[in-house]
């Protein structure tokens, strides 16, 4: 079968690959709801650096995706069984390292196709089931999962003394992030920094919300995620460091194309832990489909996740960039290629 | 119900490259005809497939089925087609009534073999198309302009170019009207009428348009045949 996959080949430019697959021991998913990353918009407006698009273009975006089971020659999957699509390509088996860390592994929409595809062709065990989670929220599971894999690695690494535990930004990672944590840990005390009043009020269900440019000088917290990335990771990573209680461990997510310069004499005065978090593994999006049984948490998400119209064209696709660079949150779409 | 009626009853005699029909021939690792019909299977809309061929290659087909089809070839039938392109679709139509019964729910959904390209976009429009309208086409605006000759020396017109599209395929039908539209046709208006849409057009039919991409191109030439190996890397034959 030809498939047609919708690569980007430059900054604003998509051009069709076609390619034979198939039916060999791979599932076949159709996919159904795509969710656009921060990632996928700094590839489409050519943010990264011209270096690492001529490297990695042309290539499909977005690597957040639920489908439906079209073939499945291992008989685990039902025909027509909605899944979410796991873009972490596995290296080798390693027990040590997460398999999202692991050197081998490769991500789909970052070197390799994305799942800008007519159908997707994966490994068995990379799709988890999805259950009843609608289309439209179960397009953004890999979003939770990535969550799901920092508080994991949280939970393992920071010392068990946990009362308070700060999120810096307020875009839909923070937002996430502050759920996962409310689930996780419902008896620590869950503070939000932002910069932007109005979408700080989403985070109505944290303990206190606070303006990055208005830290009271006594504020002070046992962990942090940092969950800002760009031009903000700097300031972001700067104030967790000075308000930081001593021992913290200070989680890093967001990503910024610049180095940032680091106060290391508090760290080592404080004798922090900086962790980096990226990605997620198999495990991380079962986690994050059970997260995802929580009525109020779906509803929380739905608040943030803004359904563009169909995609059915190319066109389609730049309409739905367009629309993602516009709303505050997560943009998702039905996929009708 | 809704049904696939690929039409491949073709002996490919434009191709030149081999005495095989040109839907037979590889493209990328397996013949044209099977990634067509894969293209339907892979439609969960799409109820059964009819592969309508010349009435010489049947059981080639049948074993191409075998060979390559991994999906669903439970709802895959042969049929052996008539002399041209309507009758092979009557052909169907009758396979099809035959075994599931006439009824005014059944469509059909009619595609060239050799347009492999095709997508699940397309096929999905075209259902949509047919339950709303009961006859549609699938078309994409002339880029060209389009000169009419009478005489093949002069122009006898040239049209608005805005106004012209190229017809693709698929082309849809709910079964009963085409039965109707097509047993209405007297013989010399079968012989002329080959493209299956004019059949309700004559006969003040509305049938509706659905955009068809470039890409689902139609393998007639050995140019065509080396630009789709192009697109899919596979492999030239001279």
């Amino acid at each position: 079968m030809i498939n047609y996959i919708y690569q980007l080949v430059a900054p604003g430019a998509f051009s069709i690959k076609y390619e034979d697959i198939d039916f060999g021991d791979k599932v076949i998913v159709k996919p159904r709801y795509m969710a656009v990353c921060h990632a996928d918009q700094r590839y489409y407006t050519g943010q990264r650096d011209r270096q690492v698009l001529k490297r990695k273009l042309p290539m499909a975006l977005i690597h957040e995706c639920c489908g439906e089971v079209i073939y499945d020659p291992t008989g685990t999957y039902k025909r027509g069984e909605m899944v979410i699509a796991i873009p972490n390509v596995q290296g080798e088996e390693d027990l040590v390292i997460f398999e999202n860390y692991a050197k081998d592994a490769k991500f789909l929409s970052s070197g390799s196709d994305g799942f800008l595809r007519e159908y997707v062709d994966l490994p068995v065990n990379r799709v988890v089931p999805c259950g009843d989670i609608s289309g439209g929220l179960a397009a953004v599971t890999e979003f939770v999962s990535v969550a799901a894999h920092s508080v994991r690695r949280f939970a393992g690494i920071a010392h068990k003394r946990r009362n308070r535990i700060a999120v810096w930004g307020d875009g839909s990672l923070a937002f996430v992030m502050a759920n996962v944590l409310r689930l996780e840990f419902p008896d620590s005390e869950i503070i939000v920094v932002g910069k932007n009043t109005g979408k700080l009020s989403y985070f109505s269900f944290v303990d206190k919300t606070l303006l990055s440019d208005f830290i009271p000088k006594e504020f002070s917290f046992d962990h942090a995620f940092e969950c800002c990335g760009g031009e903000g990771s700097y300031y972001a990573i700067d104030d967790i460091i000075r308000y930081i209680n001593p021992q913290g461990t200070v989680t890093l997510m967001g990503v910024s194309e610049n180095r940032v310069a680091v106060n290391t004499r508090d760290v080592l005065e404080k004798g922090l832990t900086l962790v980096g978090c990226s990605r997620s593994g198999r495990e991380d999006f079962q986690k994050a489909v059970s997260y995802m049984q929580d009525a109020k948490l779906r509803q929380r998400l739905e608040l943030i996740v803004y359904e563009d119209k169909k995609v059915s064209s190319i066109a389609d696709i730049h309409r739905v960039f367009q629309t993602d660079s516009c709303t505050p949150f997560k943009t998702v779409f039905e996929w009708g290629l | 119900m809704i049904f696939a009626g690929i039409l491949a009853g073709g002996t490919g005699s434009r191709m030149n490259i081999a005495d095989m029909p040109k839907q037979f021939l590889e493209l990328g690792d397996k013949p044209i005809v099977i990634h067509t019909l894969e293209k339907f299977l892979l439609c969960e809309r799409i109820d059964e497939v009819y592969v309508g061929v010349h009435p010489g290659w049947t059981f080639h087909m049948e074993s191409l089925v075998e060979k390559y089809i991994k999906i669903r070839r439970e709802n895959v039938h042969v049929v052996a087609g008539g002399t041209d392109r309507n009758s092979t679709i009557m052909n169907i139509v009758d396979s099809i009534e035959e075994r599931f019964g006439k009824s005014e729910e059944h469509y059909i959904i009619t595609h060239d073999s050799v347009r492999p390209f095709l997508t699940s976009r397309i096929i999905n429009d075209n259902i949509d198309a047919v339950l709303e309208y009961k006859v549609c086409d699938t078309v994409i605006p002339a880029t060209d302009t389009i000169v009419v000759s009478e005489d093949g020396r002069m122009i006898t017109d040239i049209p608005v170019r805005s106004k012209m599209y190229q017809g693709q395929t698929p082309q849809s039908f709910q079964m009963t009207l085409l039965r109707e539209l097509y047993e209405d046709l007297n013989e010399e208006e079968k012989g002329i009428l080959t493209d299956a849409c004019k059949i309700a057009v004559v006969r003040n039919y509305p049938v509706y348009l659905v955009k068809g991409e470039p890409s689902n191109m139609k393998l007639t030439t050995v140019s065509d045949y080396n630009i789709a190996q192009a697109m899919v890397g596979g492999k030239f034959i001279d």
